[in-house]
């Protein structure tokens, strides 16, 4: 909250609403390693909702691949926190997002070049509910089934707003899960902010064979009552009055 | 110059290739359905378990080119030229800006392409994809070329788009001569004082067709295959510029963006110089023979003299 206050700018909507989960993923999946942050063998966690970025450099923050510097310079020229996350620019980030529907065929690249050279790492992608209104994320739904990529798991962030306004007045995406599964993969529904519910459904996705998604339901805005369930608060940074009683909120 | 039509299309070399390079254990090709079209197919018998097929699906395609390149391999990915476009925004945003290298290939270029008519003939894709920073954009023109350059990128630190095409044009090389050929460099097939004809493709051979020509009138012309268009060869360009009265460009592409407006952005600014643009003017192509739609659209090996002449 903080890092959008400070640039001015950011999503604090989509950040909110998918924190608890990379907060589950983080502390029992995703194995990395800030001393080693290139290995080949590490665990790869594809954000492709880019701009829930704040939610990523605050983890990384905690897993000692960034700063709190690092932190205080989001969105600012030269900065290592760009916009929307970038492989290019941070540590520990795995994907070059900001354009929606892209995630999936990444993770594909990675989940194969696993397979092929014979490494266990997995490859974790969280996508955005809006997001999956982009044909490209059908595409790469499809080929992960086709190809049988059991190491590929899917986080959808399904908290029903994407930026103009509530997803199903944008254009409604109906029961994600189902359509997801009708494309071969296996699907659990969760409540996104439930810790146990998500600590299990992340195992369950290790233990599935083929492909496995969590379509986790989410509050956009989550802990901050102006900002829940609020489509104003997707795309937009929080004034000083609003930080205030949204820090109080939530610390 | 007429040279024997032993060899065959540049996508033949670009299939021919991936064969050489399988002995990298980095390499992997990935097909959206037009294997056999592109030639990745020779790759895909032989090496399937290196081969992902995605289907028509050239989006995901190159995202998933660039997840591999993250993890280390060195991915091959083609389909038509056309159908590259459809993942422009993708090779930009999912490949090229994070700085991946994974090559993208796009075959059945140009009006050349023939009776499939204008769905099929990309004529802008040399332009698109050098508007992207550090994109390596090639269009080799006879198969031994193709087969040389798609080699070399092996190694290349860039991502990369290179153009082929369907059908068979003369061979421009032989074993031997192909040797000297560089991503980066253009080649100088022929010399002389008064014009430079800069040609890309299949066009190749109708500028040498031109530049022989020529010569029964008395013009002595230099003739380049600037199979690289991006990064473009300037001293050589520099060098055309301080020894010749002008420059004629040709290509089977649109007349905006392509190799013409190239080597003019760069002689405008570094080294004025009379250019004539012989290309694909501002239209679409249609079905027809190769050599009808050449005709056409004013590719022909008069149009190349006629421009020489009018450089003198």
């Amino acid at each position: 909250m903080d890092m959008i206050h400070k640039a001015g700018a950011g999503h604090p909507g989509g950040s909110l609403s998918a924190i608890d989960l990379i907060v589950g993923l983080y502390g029992t999946q995703l194995n990395v390693d800030s001393n080693n942050p290139d290995s080949n063998e590490r665990d790869r966690f594809i954000m492709s909702k880019g701009h829930a970025s704040p939610a990523v450099y605050a983890i990384l923050k905690e897993h000692d691949f960034l700063h709190q510097s690092d932190l205080d310079g989001f969105r600012s020229l030269g900065s290592v926190c760009q916009g929307h996350v970038d492989m290019k620019w941070t540590n520990g980030v795995d994907f070059s997002a900001g354009s929606l529907g892209m995630g999936l065929s990444f993770g594909i690249g990675t989940a194969f070049a696993a397979k092929m050279d014979s490494l266990d790492f997995q490859t974790w992608v969280m996508l955005g509910d809006g997001e999956t209104q982009e044909g490209q994320i059908w595409e790469a739904f499809m080929a992960a089934s086709y190809h049988n990529l059991d190491n590929l798991h899917v986080i959808i962030d399904r908290n029903r707003i994407q930026n103009d306004d509530f997803v199903n007045v944008q254009m409604e995406i109906g029961d994600i899960a189902s359509k997801v599964e009708a494309f071969g993969w296996s699907v659990k529904e969760i409540d996104g902010h439930d810790m146990e519910a998500i600590v299990e459904a992340l195992q369950w996705s290790m233990d599935t064979p083929g492909p496995s998604a969590i379509v986790a339901h989410t509050v956009k805005g989550k802990g901050v009552s102006f900002m829940e369930d609020n489509p104003s608060f997707h795309g937009k940074a929080p004034n000083d009055a609003e930080l205030k009683m949204a820090m109080e909120e939530l610390v | 110059m007429s040279a024997p039509s032993t060899g065959g299309a540049s996508r033949d070399g670009y299939g021919a290739a991936l064969l050489n390079l399988a002995d990298d254990p980095r390499v992997v090709v990935i097909e959206a359905d037009l294997g056999k079209s592109t030639k990745s197919c020779l790759f895909r018998e032989l090496y399937p378990e290196r081969t992902i097929s995605l289907g028509i699906a050239e989006q995901n395609m190159v995202l998933v080119a660039a997840g591999l390149a993250s993890c280390g391999k060195v991915p091959f990915a083609s389909t038509f030229a056309i159908f590259t476009e459809r993942a422009f925004e993708q090779v930009r945003n999912g490949l090229a800006r994070p700085g991946l290298v994974a090559h993208i290939c796009g075959s059945h270029g140009g009006i050349h392409t023939g009776t499939d008519g204008s769905s099929a003939q990309s004529i802008e894709d040399l332009a698109l994809y050098r508007t992207i920073p550090g994109m390596t954009v090639m269009h080799p023109s006879d198969d031994l070329s193709a087969t040389k350059l798609t080699k070399e990128l092996l190694n290349h630190p860039n991502p990369s788009y290179t153009r082929t095409a369907r059908n068979k044009t003369p061979r421009i090389y032989d074993e031997n001569t192909v040797n000297s050929i560089q991503i980066g460099k253009g080649s100088v097939l022929k010399e002389g004082n008064d014009v430079a004809i800069i040609a890309i493709g299949v066009m190749v051979h109708k500028a040498l067709e031109a530049a022989e020509n020529l010569r029964s009138d008395g013009i002595n012309a230099t003739v380049v295959d600037m199979h690289t268009i991006k990064p473009l060869d300037t001293v050589l360009l520099d060098q055309l510029a301080n020894s010749v009265s002008g420059i004629v460009t040709v290509e089977d592409h649109s007349i905006i963006g392509g190799l013409g407006s190239a080597v003019s952005e760069y002689l405008s600014e570094n080294n004025p110089t009379k250019i004539r643009k012989i290309g694909v003017e501002d239209r679409f192509g249609e079905s027809g023979g190769t050599e009808e739609l050449l005709s056409l659209v004013g590719l022909t090996v008069e149009s190349i003299e006629t421009a020489a002449r009018a450089m003198l």
